[in-house]
C-alpha cells in the first residue's frame, strides 16, 4: 500500500534523517521525496510503500506522532488514495 | 508522484478549512422484525441493529485514521418505525424508540433515525400511534430521531397530518422544556422526503432500499468559503466555476470514503449526499459563503440568488465526482448550526420570511429555528403547510425542524450544544391561522404531478 508522509515544522538539523531512520526501522520503503522551505517552514512530502512494513499502519502512525512530538513537528501519514481522489481525475 | 502543492492543499483543507466527511450512515431494513408481540418485535429490532452495525463505528474510525480525514458522525437509519410497529398488538410505540436508542448506544453511533411515518396521503392506525408517541419517545431517548412526511408532489399535502404535527411539536417542546425543547431538534416534518438521506434528524431507510446500505454525507462550507476568497470581485461565472471545482474535490473524497466503508463492512454502497452542511464552528458556515459573494449580511436582498447559485454549483461539481448521488444534495441552512446564520438572525437581518424564500432554491427547509414558546400549534402547522407547499409545487424536498422554545421570547437564545449549536429565538407572524389549519383534509397535488 502506498502512503504519503508529510512533515511540516520549524527547520532544524536532522529532520529527514530522523524520519527516514524511523521508516527504515519499520521496513517502509521511501519511493520519492520532495522538500522545500515554505515561509521559513520545513515542508516535506514523501511517497512511501508500506506493504512490507513490520508494523500495522496504525502503529506506524503512532510512532511518527511520537517523533513529531519529540521534534516539535507536524508529521502525518495518510493513504495515497485520498490525494489521488481529490487531485486526479 | 503527486504534486506537493496538491498534497499540502488537501492537508490545509482538513486542518484549517474544516473539510470532513460529515456522516457515514448505515441504512438497515427492519421489515423482518415485525411481530404481533411488541416485546418480541423490540427484541428483534435490537438484535438486527446491533448485529448489522456492530463494526460501523470501528470501521469509520479506521478509515478516518488511515486516510487522515475526519469522519464526524457514524449513524444508523432504519425502516420507518410505523411500518414495523404497525404489526404489533399495542397502542404504545415508545418501547420501539427505546429499543432503537438502546441498540444505537450499544454500537456507539451518535444518532439513529427512523422513528418515522409516511402519511402524505393518509394515516394508518400505526401511523397515528407513532405520531402520538413522538413527544414521549423523544423525551425518554437520547439519540433517536423522528420524521414524518406530510406531503408530496404526487399526493398533495395531508392537512390532517399537518395539524397533528403542529400539536406534536408543541407537545415535544413541553415534554423536553427543561432542555429548551430539545425534543424538537430531533423531529423533522417533511414534504417529498427522500429514502436515502444520510443526514439527521430526517434520515430513514426507505422501503425501496436494500437490506443494508452505506450512505455518506460530505461537507465543506469552509473549503468553498476559502476558495471564493481567491476570486474576490470577479463575475459570477468565475464564482460558479470555483465552487464547482471545490465541490468536485470534496465529493471525490466522500466517494472514496463511501466505497472504502462499503467494502470493509461488506454492505452495498448507496449514495453520496452532496450537501454543504455547516457547523457552529467559525469558518464552517454557509451564511459566510453567501456574504463572501458580496452581501453585507446573510438575509439581505440578494441572499436567495446567491444561495441558488451556490446550491446549483455544488451539485454540478459533485455529480461527476460520485458514481451515485442522492439524499438531499443541496446546501443546508440550519440557523442554530451555522455561525453566520446565528449572527444574521441575532442582528435581525435574517427573518423567517427570508429563510422561507431561501428554501425555494436549496435544501432542505426551515431548519433548526427557534420561535417563541407561546407560538400556537396552529401557527406551527401553518408554517409547515407553507413549507410543504413550496416542496410540493417545486418537486423538491422541504422540511420544518422548528423549536417553540418553552418560556423563551424573541431575543433569547436556546443552547443545544455540539453540532446542534445555539438558536436565537426568531419572531413569527402573529396573525392567526387557526381556522385555516382546523379545516383538515387534503391540499390536492399540483397539475404538474400528472406526468403519466
Amino acid at each position: 500500500m502506498k502512503a504519503i508522509v508529510t512533515v511540516i515544522g520549524k527547520d532544524q538539523v536532522g529532520i529527514i534523517a530522523a524520519v527516514c531512520s524511523l521508516l527504515s526501522e519499520k521496513n517502509v520503503n521511501v519511493l520519492d521525496i520532495s522538500q522545500t522551505i515554505l515561509q521559513e517552514f520545513f515542508t516535506m512530502t514523501m511517497l512511501v510503500d508500506t506493504s512490507a512494513a513490520t508494523v500495522p499502519f496504525a502503529r506506524l502512525q503512532e510512532d511518527l506522532s511520537g517523533l513529531a512530538q519529540e521534534k516539535g513537528l507536524d508529521i502525518r501519514v495518510q493513504q495515497e488514495a485520498i490525494f489521488d481522489a481529490m487531485h486526479r481525475i | 508522484m503527486l504534486n506537493q502543492k496538491d498534497i499540502l492543499s488537501t492537508i490545509h483543507m482538513i486542518d484549517q478549512q474544516h473539510l470532513d466527511v460529515r456522516t457515514i450512515t448505515m441504512g438497515i431494513s427492519l421489515l423482518d422484525c415485525c411481530d404481533p408481540d411488541p416485546a418480541a418485535a423490540c427484541r428483534k429490532i435490537y438484535d438486527k441493529i446491533t448485529t448489522s452495525a456492530e463494526k460501523l463505528v470501528k470501521t469509520g474510525e479506521d478509515i478516518e485514521a488511515e486516510f487522515g480525514i475526519p469522519i464526524v458522525n457514524k449513524r444508523i437509519s432504519v425502516t420507518p418505525m410505523a411500518l414495523v410497529a404497525g404489526s404489533s398488538r399495542t397502542n404504545d410505540y415508545v418501547p420501539f424508540a427505546q429499543a432503537m436508542d438502546k441498540a444505537a448506544k450499544a454500537v456507539g453511533v451518535n444518532f439513529i433515525g427512523g422513528f418515522s411515518a409516511l402519511v402524505q396521503k393518509g394515516m394508518t392506525e400505526g401511523d397515528k400511534k407513532l405520531i402520538a408517541a413522538i413527544p414521549e419517545a423523544l423525551a425518554v431517548t437520547d439519540v433517536v430521531c423522528s420524521s414524518v412526511n406530510v406531503g408530496s408532489t404526487k399526493a398533495g399535502i395531508n392537512m390532517d397530518a399537518v395539524r397533528l404535527m403542529g400539536e406534536t411539536i408543541k407537545a415535544a417542546a413541553q415534554r423536553t422544556a427543561d432542555q429548551g425543547g430539545f425534543g424538537c431538534a430531533k423531529l423533522v416534518v417533511f414534504c417529498n422526503a427522500v429514502e436515502d438521506n444520510p443526514f439527521m434528524a430526517g434520515a430513514f431507510h426507505g422501503v425501496g432500499e436494500a437490506e443494508r446500505v452505506i450512505n455518506v454525507g460530505v461537507s465543506g462550507p469552509g473549503v468553498v468559503y476559502h476558495a471564493l476568497q481567491s476570486v474576490k470581485g470577479q463575475p459570477f461565472d468565475v464564482v460558479a466555476e470555483t465552487i464547482k471545482k471545490t465541490a468536485f474535490q470534496v465529493t471525490r473524497m466522500g466517494q472514496l470514503v463511501a466505497r472504502e466503508a462499503s467494502a470493509r463492512l461488506n454492505v452495498p454502497f448507496g449514495i453520496v449526499d452532496l450537501s454543504l452542511a455547516p457547523t457552529p464552528a467559525i469558518g464552517d458556515s454557509v451564511a459566510r459563503i453567501l456574504e463572501e459573494m458580496g452581501l453585507e449580511v446573510c438575509g439581505t436582498h440578494g441572499t436567495t440568488a446567491a444561495l441558488a447559485l451556490l446550491n446549483d454549483a455544488v451539485k454540478k461539481g459533485g455529480v461527476m465526482a460520485s458514481s451515485s448521488v442522492g439524499g438531499l444534495s443541496g446546501a443546508f441552512i440550519p440557523v442554530s448550526e451555522d455561525e453566520g446564520m446565528i449572527a444574521a438572525a441575532q442582528s435581525g437581518a435574517l427573518s423567517l420570511d427570508k429563510l422561507e424564500a431561501m428554501t425555494c432554491v436549496c435544501s432542505v427547509g426551515l431548519d433548526m429555528i427557534a420561535v417563541p414558546g407561546d407560538t400556537s400549534a396552529a401557527t406551527i402547522s401553518a408554517i409547515i403547510a407553507d413549507e410543504a407547499a413550496i416542496g410540493m409545487v417545486n418537486t423538491k424536498t422541504t422540511a420544518v425542524r422548528i423549536i417553540p422554545a418553552p418560556g423563551k421570547k424573541v431575543g433569547d437564545t436556546v443552547e443545544f450544544g455540539g453540532l446542534l449549536g445555539s438558536a436565537p429565538v426568531m419572531p413569527c407572524h402573529t396573525g392567526s391561522a387557526e381556522d385555516f389549519v382546523a379545516r383538515g383534509g387534503r391540499i390536492p397535488a399540483p397539475m404538474h404531478s400528472l406526468k403519466n
